[in-house]
């Protein structure tokens, strides 16, 4: 097949770090190709100078056969190269077809052809089974229709390749199976694909090459059907992994966390929990598992005192919890993995010292009769930095700057550091590569084998599965049905998630 | 207190700002200061002249140094104000207003307190004006705290109700019934700041502002007071979450920021004035401590130099180039004004200061990072990162 697209031994240097080092890469026309990499690998760079926004310090880029210089993403827009960044850039208020025709609107006689804008969003949709309504308002539609949207907005430009920049990060099972059919559907109509990711599951599920990426140079460039998960892994990180979390049989001790009946309202004063009941012991980790605005958040900010609830009771240790604020739960022995590392986990403009006290700075040794003592505070963030392998180049670099897996080890160092005797962890390897993912579900399982009581909350069902000793499913805001872990299968926990028939305790609280 | 220990506990886990971090305020400055060359030359006078005459009424001898010094202490205190509160996230414009009732109640503590040794008396005088300040500012801090109104609006809304507030008492309640010009009593010898040289102005109040904006640097990064206040102002989502009251510190960092906002008139009063003078409008330093913590991004050792600067334009535009060079004053206005807009304009110099940056990079070689760095780009951004509330 001709190849659409070759890199062809590409360096990029950034002061101090070589993030792209003699890299080659091509696609060919009408196939799916997935760059591999940990966080930090130099994925995005790549990425970037492809679509012009950084110059690469050396090598060749060649279209279709021909050496081009793409120095800004106008020139790779006229090529015909799309990209769909992580972080979507769309209006809200406006709809599906004013923001898909942004910065390339249509007009008839200087004025806005509308009519015809949405005449050719329509075309495209159903040219690629995209299903979208071009008078919706962005901010009225799901995340993965956004999504979409971004798609539309490159082949509304004509784009021949597309770049998705982690395209499944956001959205739930169900929307990554709908965007693999959008794919497969692209390149059956002669378009092609980067996909990039770290998910080694997906590349094996949707790509037909796949080259690996580790610090900033190509390892390897091999068809999907002749590649392992094991293999990749290897490839990726530089060292064998295992994949499946060891952990032996739990022992279970007494309750420590029960919630019953619970109610709350999410943002919009809309019934969010509608009698959540569930019950966490010790010595056990308890998946909650559930598609995304299932009430989720809500019961994670009821349980650490970020939000009242309406109805209901959660006892910790045998007194309530409600009506206190985070401070008072802390003390009584919550530690908290939030799902919004970045905006809830960590101030990012503080030190990574300055972090990791974050919840305990009122308490000796980090300060003394109202005076923060730099030397206790220091020394704690040496010691949490060597034992959580916190990749920084010191205590006083600004968390801004740590990678996201990194970012996580530090709030993860800091809950679990100060022992609780629940610790609730929220979506604790989203976004992370596969070392950091390997490393933190280690540290769950020490917890659990140290006597804590682990709730567990994530959207991949995959992590649900391999952690947890017992599951449940929550929808709609309430616990729909309940299963000990070795039981569960993805099937019938998809089922339930979607609110098919309920199991178990879920049936007796009809 | 050993040496060491001194040394960590001002310079421990946060280091002063670094050069880089001043760059786009000097770059501005010098572009402002470009900025009324043209200007001068446009009205026809020569811009040389103008300069130098500034710098002679300025720092030209050791007793105009120490007038400017005097000049600066206001801004000092107002510019301290202005960073503290940023660094909670809050825009605190109400300085006028807080300088007002912080002058004139150090004018009633100063004159209305007989019999007390000064060692006594001073310090009452400059806790009634931080006092004042502070709670006047405690009204705007609550109404953000509680109902979420923006500061902004309330604290411009107060400025004008203390002008007339202020201007109500002093000629109802408070007038000096034995003088013909609408002021307080003057304050009783036993309140009055020492002044510490013959033939100047210069009071103790300029240490007195050097030990408050030591204070500041120490409450913000040496105190859990500090931490929180930062914490709220920098992330207040994970502030909540870290178990800090993010209600409590709005209206504590209000209320520090208008008590200095309030000292800034007590100093005035107990330094300069002796007595609360009823003026028909604003002083002014209120809204230049904005310039100055803007200048100074929002950190204490910025805000002196910050002052300094704002002191010495005020004081060298009306002496030096009008009084000298015949240039109107209000020139020096157009050159602070254009300050204040290149440090708004900072994206006109992150385009050049990061391509300087890394020119004397590259020439460095590779440096120590190693291969851990980031994908993407850089972290360009953080270094000239100093403001809180944006």
């Amino acid at each position: 097949m001709a190849k659409v697209l070759e890199m062809v031994g590409i360096t990029k240097v950034f002061p101090g770090v070589i993030a792209n080092e003699d890299v080659h890469f091509d696609v060919e026309q009408g196939e799916i190709h997935a760059l591999l990499g940990e966080n930090g690998a130099g994925k995005t760079t790549l990425m970037n100078v492809l679509y012009g926004l950084y110059a690469p310090d050396g090598g060749e880029l060649r279209w279709q056969g021909k050496p081009v210089h793409i120095g800004n993403p106008n020139v790779a827009i006229r090529l015909g190269i799309g990209m769909v960044h992580q972080h979507f850039m769309l209006v809200p208020p406006m709809t599906v077809a004013e923001n898909i025709v942004l910065g390339a609107e249509p007009s008839k006689g200087g004025l806005l052809d509308m009519a015809a804008a949405k005449k050719r969003v329509r075309e495209l949709s159903e040219q690629f089974g995209l299903k979208v309504d071009p008078e919706a308002k962005i901010q009225n539609i799901s995340v993965g229709m956004q999504q979409r949207v971004e798609i539309l907005k490159a082949l509304y430009r004509g784009a021949g390749l597309l770049i998705l920049d982690e395209p499944t990060a956001v959205l739930t099972p169900q929307e990554v199976t709908e965007l693999i059919a959008i794919m497969r559907r692209l390149v059956e109509e002669g378009r092609s694909v980067i996909f990039i990711t770290h998910k080694l599951k997906e590349v094996l599920r949707i790509a037909d090459r796949v080259t690996v990426i580790r610090r900033g140079r190509v390892i390897d460039t091999l068809y999907t059907k002749d590649a392992t998960e094991d293999g990749l892994a290897e490839k990726m990180v530089g060292r064998k992994v295992s994949l499946r979390v060891e952990k032996d049989e739990a022992r279970v001790g007494d309750v420590i966390l029960r919630v019953r009946d619970l109610t709350a309202a999410n943002n919009r004063h809309l019934p969010a929990l509608r009698g959540c009941s569930l019950e966490v012991r010790r010595g056990e980790i308890y998946g909650l598992a559930g598609v995304d605005g299932n009430g989720q958040s809500e019961l994670i900010e009821v349980l650490t005192g970020l939000r009242p609830a309406t109805g209901g009771e959660a006892m910790m240790n045998g007194k309530s919890l409600l009506g206190l604020n985070p401070r008072a739960i802390f003390a009584r022995g919550v530690g908290h993995i939030p799902e919004d590392r970045q905006r809830r986990g960590l101030v990012l403009n503080f030190t990574v010292g300055e972090n990791l006290i974050l919840g305990s700075h009122h308490r000796q040794p980090f300060s003394v009769r109202g005076l923060l003592q730099g030397g206790a505070i220091d020394r704690r963030a040496e010691d949490m930095i060597q034992r959580y392998d916190i990749r920084t180049p010191g205590t006083k670099t600004l968390a801004r700057s740590l990678s996201g897996g990194n970012q996580q080890k530090v709030i993860a160092a800091r809950e679990m550091e100060r022992d609780p005797d629940l610790l609730i962890a929220a979506q604790p390897t989203r976004g992370l590569d596969v070392g950091a993912i390997e490393f933190l579900h280690r540290r769950l399982v020490e917890a659990r084998d140290r006597g804590k009581a682990v709730l567990l909350i994530s959207l991949e069902l995959d992590e649900i599965l391999s952690l947890s000793d017992r599951i449940g499913v929550i929808y709609e805001g309430r616990v729909v049905a309940e299963v000990p872990g070795h039981e569960a299968t993805e099937e019938q926990l998809g089922l339930w998630m979607s609110g098919g028939s309920t199991g178990r305790r879920g049936e007796a609280q009809g | 207190m050993s040496d060491r220990k001194a040394k960590r506990l001002f310079t421990g886990s946060i280091p002063l700002p670094t050069f880089e971090g001043f760059l786009v305020p000097i770059l501005a400055v010098v572009a402002a200061l470009l900025v009324g060359v043209l200007f001068i030359l446009w009205v026809g006078k020569d811009p040389i002249l103008a300069y130098k005459a500034l710098w002679r009424v300025t720092f030209g001898s050791t007793r105009n140094t120490l007038e400017t010094l005097v000049d600066t202490v206001p801004l000092i205190f107002t510019g301290l104000s202005v960073a503290l509160a940023f660094r909670c996230g809050l825009f605190n414009i109400g300085g006028e207003g807080q300088y007002l009732v912080g002058s004139l109640a150090a004018a009633v503590a100063g004159y209305a307190l007989p019999g007390l040794p000064a060692v006594v008396h001073i310090p009452l005088v400059l806790l009634a004006g931080f006092a004042a300040g502070g709670l006047w500012a405690a009204l705007p801090g609550w109404l953000k705290a509680r109902f979420g109104i923006h500061e902004v609006i309330n604290t411009i809304m107060m400025n004008y109700i203390s002008l007339y507030f202020v201007h109500w008492l002093v000629i109802a309640h408070l007038k000096d019934p034995t003088n013909l010009s609408q002021r307080t009593p003057k304050i009783l010898e036993s309140a009055v700041l020492p002044n510490l040289l013959q033939n100047t102005r210069f009071h103790l109040g300029f240490f007195v502002a050097l030990l408050v904006a030591l204070g500041v640097y120490f409450l913000l990064w040496r105190t859990i007071a500090g931490y929180e206040i930062r914490a709220v102002g920098l992330a207040p989502a994970a502030a909540e979450y870290g178990g800090i009251s993010v209600a409590r510190n709005i209206i504590l960092a209000m209320v520090l920021s208008g008590g200095l906002a309030g000292l800034a008139g007590a100093v005035q009063v107990a330094g300069i004035s002796l007595a609360y003078y009823d003026g028909a409008g604003f002083v002014g330093y209120g809204f230049n401590g904005i310039a100055v913590a803007l200048l100074g991004r929002n950190h204490p050792a910025g805000v002196l130099v910050g002052a300094l600067l704002f002191g010495a334009l005020g004081r060298g535009g009306v002496r030096g180039m009008q009084a000298i060079a015949d240039v109107p004053k209000s020139m020096i206005g157009v050159v602070q004004a254009a300050i204040i807009f290149f440090i708004a304009a900072e994206g006109l110099f992150r385009v050049l200061v990061p391509r300087l940056r890394q020119r004397r990079q590259a020439s460095r070689g590779p440096g120590p990072a190693g291969g851990t760095g980031g994908e993407g780009a850089p972290h360009s951004g953080t270094a000239t990162e100093g403001g809180a509330g944006r």
